[in-house]
């Protein structure tokens, strides 16, 4: 070894670069997804949507509240185990409608097809389709088919776009989470992103987990029934750590977690250990966060319990004033730490 | 979870920590050398619950960090050819070279891969015969047996259309060169247990005895750090300068001897530049003479590019413990994940990202 080694004048050598194109990042759900809608989306295309970023808006119309919603499909791949394209594609927008307390109604759907695609892919993509709407209890209104070239698109993918009713007395928002509000996770965390990935190439790890993908609006009509409910969202693509941080910001409050509240299924525990993930991160598809006002949570638990969809449902925190709005978590251990939103893409780490 | 929970259980870390604050008399500096311990003390939260007495400073072991500049651009300089399918270890994605990084290059055009595996690449190259495969072999003593690995089996297997582009670093050195450095503060270094699973730890005696630090091999969750944290103190307290494994279930003195055979058939010590330290002397590993046929750097004709660099950005100084991120004027600020200056902002093992992520004081202690 040298000794007259010397460290200074050492720096870090990198120079600030703005993106300039689109990475895969700004549809990861995350905070890229967050600067794309906010400096270009929202400042052009969003002065008149005072909800854009709720799960569906609420427009008016002679009086009657109607909510609207559209969210496109891009799985790979089309098959996974628990679900599919056709089965996420309803339930991503039902979903989406029942989370501002709609009763979703219709949807429209369109298809962006590959050339070379099989009938036999697109009839059972198709077929769940019609069996998710009609577990939803809603129609499919009208559709759009374009076919591009091979190498245009990636096989298949979905647009659907959706209304219900919102009855007049209902106001539910990630803008409206109150202080000592009693926060509910439906079920396990990761389900869906996890079973995706198993079923990637060159990830070899089996498991028998399956995607969660459900329409949650009969479990959401049940608990609206029986309590005081002022924020609902459905932690998909960034995980719940994601939406439980716009849920802070849009509130400006804070939201505490117990770490050991969280309900995660040993399998997805297994592989987010693996492979350097965090279940607060993965994705899920049939899993809703509901804030709740304290005195009402037992109520609204013991109705989740009786649904398919909210079986597992448990109270994983609470809401907290502070001086800047964040999320933290109690640790197993005693500890505290910070939960920041997913930053761009999920990646797994070297060793 | 079998062979975690009983690691992180509550009981056991309390009662380690009310051992240590027994222990402790005075203030210590200690050195997690791996970013996966750094990680690992804020993601428990555990680094505000040890006696104040204790400084944790976070050491170099965050191989994303400390790959260079030049070596990234020149990677991606390859990553951006259109007969090549560029493969890597998911977290190298995001690291900016001096204009872009994987992701960019990736959504220009450029056929950029996730792995899990280099053994993944292989088979790449197998199913693309058309195509050059290139893997990104970065990364410790932890991933070299793997990446070496790879080697010998595309020169078994006669696979001509896979080739690396190696920038292996090694622990021992740097833990040398900081020790060495006149603005020290290390007391006592908490090694880096995955490294001394695949070395053991008998490189470790002479450095301890030069410089007078306990140097203590040490695992990844709650309670193995906890135990670390406990044998340096006891032993700089008690005046001692040893070389002590606190964990045993991973780690034996010569260390895994299969995985070493592969690198040392395959890959050779070589001088190596870290990203924000410097040259270490004899502190990487290179592919062998008999091997250079899959060096994609020589097949790919990448010369030498020059670097700017960002005054900003005090990566150095963060990597070596003299400062901590939050010290640093660019952290949170013009500095963060999705805008990184420096790669320690980039890494799930990076220090700047682990307290970006888990620990920002702005927000969090009020």
């Amino acid at each position: 070894m040298n000794d007259e080694f010397d460290f200074e004048g050492y720096t870090c050598p990198v120079p600030i670069k703005p993106n300039d194109t689109v990475v895969l990042g700004h549809g990861s759900g995350g905070r890229l997804s967050h600067d794309l809608i906010n400096r270009l989306f929202l400042p052009e295309l969003g002065k008149a949507a005072p909800r854009a970023l709720d799960d569906s808006a609420i427009v008016n119309i002679n009086g009657q509240r109607l909510a609207l919603t559209t969210d496109s499909h891009v799985v790979s791949p089309l098959f996974f185990p628990g679900g599919d394209i056709g089965r996420l594609a309803i339930c991503g927008t039902v979903n989406d409608l029942a989370m501002v307390g709609a009763k979703p109604i219709a949807l429209t759907c369109g298809f962006v097809i590959e050339e070379g695609l099989s009938f036999e892919i697109l009839q059972r993509v198709v077929q769940s389709m019609r069996d998710s709407a009609a577990e939803a209890g809603v129609y499919i209104a009208a559709g759009d088919t374009k076919v591009v070239q091979k190498g245009g698109a990636d096989k298949l993918f979905i647009n659907t776009a959706g209304v219900g009713f919102v009855q007049s007395n209902i106001n539910i928002s990630g803008a409206n989470a109150r202080v000592d509000d009693v926060i509910i996770i439906s079920g396990t965390l990761g389900d869906h992103g996890i079973a995706v990935m198993s079923a990637r190439e060159g990830l070899n790890f089996e498991t028998d987990l399956k995607s969660d993908v459900a329409p949650l609006n009969h479990l959401i009509a049940a608990m609206i029934q029986v309590g005081e409910i002022h924020v609902l969202r459905d932690p998909t693509r960034g995980g719940l750590a994601t939406t439980l941080n716009e849920i802070a910001i849009q509130s400006n409050l804070t939201v505490e977690l117990q770490e050991t509240a969280l309900p995660v299924k040993p399998q997805v525990h297994a592989a987010c250990e693996m492979l350097g993930f965090d279940p607060l991160y993965v994705a899920n598809e049939g899993k809703l966060v509901a804030f709740v006002k304290a005195e009402d949570a037992k109520k609204i638990l013991s109705v989740m319990h009786q649904t398919r969809y909210g079986e597992e449902a448990v109270i994983i925190g609470k809401v907290i004033q502070t001086k800047n709005p964040h999320v933290r978590l109690r640790t197993a251990i005693g500890g505290t730490r910070l939960i920041d939103m997913l930053p761009g893409e999920m990646l797994p780490r070297i060793c | 979870m079998k062979y975690v929970d009983e690691y992180r259980d509550p009981a056991q870390v309390k009662s380690l920590l009310e051992e240590i604050a027994k222990v402790v008399s005075r203030p210590w500096t200690l050195m997690e050398i791996c970013g996966g311990q750094t990680h690992a003390f804020l993601h428990h939260g555990l680094d505000d619950m040890l006696p104040d007495e204790i400084e944790l400073v976070h050491g170099p072991g965050c191989p994303v960090c400390v790959t260079p500049l030049e070596q990234i651009d020149r990677a991606l300089a390859i990553a951006a050819r259109p007969e090549v399918i560029f493969t890597s270890y998911g977290d190298m994605l995001r690291v900016p070279g001096s204009t872009v990084d994987l992701f960019n290059v990736r959504a220009k055009g450029g056929d950029v891969r996730v792995v899990y595996s280099p053994l993944e690449s292989l088979k790449i190259a197998q199913a693309n015969p058309d195509k050059q495969v290139v893997f990104f072999a970065i990364g410790f003593e932890t991933t070299a047996p793997a990446n070496a690995m790879a080697v010998l089996q595309a020169q078994k297997q006669n696979i001509k259309n896979f080739s690396v582009v190696v920038s292996h670093v090694c622990v021992p050195p740097a833990m040398e060169a900081i020790l060495s450095s006149k603005h020290n503060r290390v007391q006592a270094y908490l090694a880096a247990g995955h490294v001394c699973a695949v070395m053991g730890y008998h490189e470790y005696p002479p450095i301890a005895e030069k410089y007078k630090v306990p140097i203590v091999v040490t695992g990844f969750e709650p309670v193995d750090l906890l135990r670390g944290v406990l044998a340096a103190i006891k032993q700089l307290e008690a005046g001692k300068a040893e070389v002590e494994n606190a964990y045993e279930r991973a780690v034996t003195l010569e260390g895994n001897l299969p995985a070493q055979k592969v690198i040392n058939t395959v890959l050779q010590p070589v001088d190596r530049k870290w990203r924000g330290i410097g040259m270490i002397p004899k502190s990487g590993w290179g592919l062998r003479p008999e091997f250079e046929s899959f060096d994609a750097e020589m097949r790919f004709s990448v010369g030498e590019i020059v670097t700017q660099e960002s005054p900003l950005c005090i990566a150095g100084e963060i990597l070596q413990g003299i400062q901590k991120p939050p010290q640093c004027s660019a952290f949170g600020k013009e500095c963060t994940p999705s805008t990184p200056l420096g790669a320690p902002m980039v890494s799930a093992e990076g220090a700047c990202s682990a307290y970006y992520r888990y620990h920002r004081e702005a927000v969090f202690h009020e």
